[in-house]
């Protein structure tokens, strides 16, 4: 079974990292990346664009909600995660709007992706 | 990354919202900063041992805010009479901190210590001096270098700047919906003059100035956080996202500039173009156009193109058309004459910049553009009189080389294709 981890930071201290800060940081996570890619454990990773890249759809149908920025309401959980390829922010959250009139209620927050790696983990 | 690296961007990170809250506190810029110095020192040295607080930003208001009270305090016992008025206005404040951290007013305390920097009464040049050593809390001489000038000189120049605004009186009153977004639109304009300071630099100051433009980038990022909703913000944070990633591929290894046509995009920053894209995207959907969601659309449409062959002429020429209705200048129809060449041919381009002649009288690029134009339509003598305009307008010795140098390769490749033609 696939267990994801999803990494939280403070966004404004990362983003006062240098370059040399953050090509540090990467290459040390590499380390951890290539271990695990090696016993072929190792499933997609992402790394996201900054929430101010984000754009939150609530509600759906014909007129649905886009709220800029990421979603900020604690009581809601996260449940799961799409990588979708979009041509454009308006392709990506039609596709979330199409996923909430399959699952109403919560929200769909579409950020960019910013690296992807495929993995090698089984599927 | 080591602890005194991660406290140094936590006290970065947190510097303008910290500042500004103090600000408001103490009403007085020496004494916020003095305040946020002394706690910045106490965070040095308890961080490490009692690991990091929660929230940097509220660790830093708290103890400034009681450090200073202290120095007051201190202060207050040498003298005859206690300034009661004083602390007595400050007691109430402790209580409701964590709250207002929370509360979104605080965004009027970053908006008023940026807007205090880009004061009208201040030329740009002191207003980005201002900006970088309070807000962003480089020190003098980083400042200075940036601007290639003495320490002194800057050193006086910010002691100029803040008795203005001391002078002047700060902002404190909450600004309304009107004035907030007047705010907004002088703090945007700082921003990027912080930007253009970085982005004007030529070659061999690449290395001193960038930092100016990463640091332009991490002051719009905040206030875009700030201000989820405002195209234009998305606007000008995507076109800087979208200029800066090109950085690499400006310059060769003499420093002479390299056009955006001969740039080697594999040295663009595909980071900083993914996250412009998605921001220029976002900005459109509000469908409330402004000059700098263009100008990062014109930026987007460069991005997009793989080879310079690729680049889309036309939607380059429509975004400069809506950009001279907006804010009509004739150095946007010049820019738009490159596109219109590129699309409907150097004839129609000159028609075009023919009339800006008087406006342009003394700007080298007008001269520059013009002879590559007369170039393309063989009137080789013309041409060469328009580049000699343009050497003799030329701001610097290194622009009147770059200039020469290119447009010697321009009158070179025109002989050959005039050799190969016949």
């Amino acid at each position: 079974m696939f267990y994801a981890i999803l990494c939280y930071h403070a966004e404004d201290v990362v983003g006062c990292w240098s370059k040399e800060d953050d090509d540090a940081v990467m290459a040390k996570l590499a380390v951890v990346q290539e271990k695990l890619a090696k016993q072929g454990r190792l499933g997609p990773v992402a790394r996201l664009l900054p929430t101010t890249a984000a754009a939150t759809v609530r509600g759906h149908g014909e007129a649905p909600l886009v709220i800029d920025g990421p979603f900020a309401e604690t009581k809601e959980q996260l449940l799961g995660f799409y990588l979708v390829d979009c041509e454009s922010l308006d392709e990506a959250v039609s596709v979330a709007n199409e996923l909430s009139i399959a699952n109403p209620g919560g929200a769909h927050e579409v950020r960019p992706v910013g690296l992807f790696r495929p993995g090698t983990g089984p599927t | 990354m080591t602890d005194l690296a991660w406290i140094n961007s936590a006290i970065t990170s947190s510097r303008p919202q910290a500042l500004g809250a103090l600000l408001r506190y103490f009403r007085n810029l020496e004494t916020a900063e003095e305040a946020f110095q002394e706690a910045c020192l106490k965070a040095l040295k308890n961080w490490p041992e009692n690991g990091p607080p929660r929230d940097p930003a509220a660790w830093l208001i708290f103890v400034g805010r009681n450090a200073a009270i202290d120095g007051v305090r201190r202060r207050a016992r040498e003298q005859p009479l206690p300034e009661e008025d004083v602390l007595s206005d400050l007691d109430d404040a402790e209580s409701t901190l964590a709250e207002r951290l929370d509360d979104s007013h605080y965004r009027d305390d970053i908006l008023r210590l940026l807007f205090v920097c880009c004061h009208p009464d201040l030329p740009s040049t002191q207003q980005i001096a201002l900006a970088l050593r309070i807000v962003s809390g480089l020190t003098v001489k980083q400042i200075a270098r940036a601007f290639l000038v003495g320490e002194s000189a800057m050193e006086q120049r910010i002691t100029r700047a803040k008795a203005k605004v001391a002078a002047a009186g700060l902002p404190f009153e909450t600004p309304g919906p009107i004035e907030r977004a007047e705010r907004l639109t002088t703090v945007a304009a700082m921003i990027y003059l912080v930007f253009n300071e970085g982005y004007s630099a030529s070659g061999s100051e690449v290395p001193v100035r960038a930092p100016l433009c990463d640091e332009a980038i991490r002051l719009v990022r905040l206030l875009l956080r700030l201000f989820p909703s405002e195209p234009e913000i998305m606007g000008l944070a995507a076109l800087m996202l979208l200029q800066h990633a090109r950085i690499a591929a400006r310059f060769d290894a003499e420093g002479e500039i390299i056009l955006l046509e001969d740039q080697d995009r594999s040295l663009w920053n595909q980071k900083s173009i993914a996250e412009g894209l998605a921001l220029i995207d976002k900005a459109i959907r509000h469908r409330n156009p402004g000059p700098y969601q263009a100008q990062a659309a014109i930026a987007a449409l460069h991005a997009r193109a793989r080879r310079h062959e690729d680049t889309d002429w036309v939607q380059i020429d429509l975004l400069y058309g809506a950009l001279e209705l907006m804010q009509p200048s004739p150095v946007i129809t010049l820019n738009r004459a490159v596109a219109v060449a590129k699309t409907r041919g150097p004839e129609a381009a000159l028609a075009l910049i023919e009339p800006l002649a008087d406006r342009l009288s003394g700007y080298f690029h007008f001269f520059g553009v013009k002879g590559a134009f007369l170039l393309q339509l063989g009137r080789t003598a013309e041409a060469r009189t328009a580049f000699d305009r343009a050497i003799a307008l030329a701001n610097t010795p290194a622009e009147a080389s770059h200039i020469r140098m290119h447009l010697d390769r321009l009158l070179k490749e025109n002989s050959h294709s005039q050799s190969a033609s016949l």
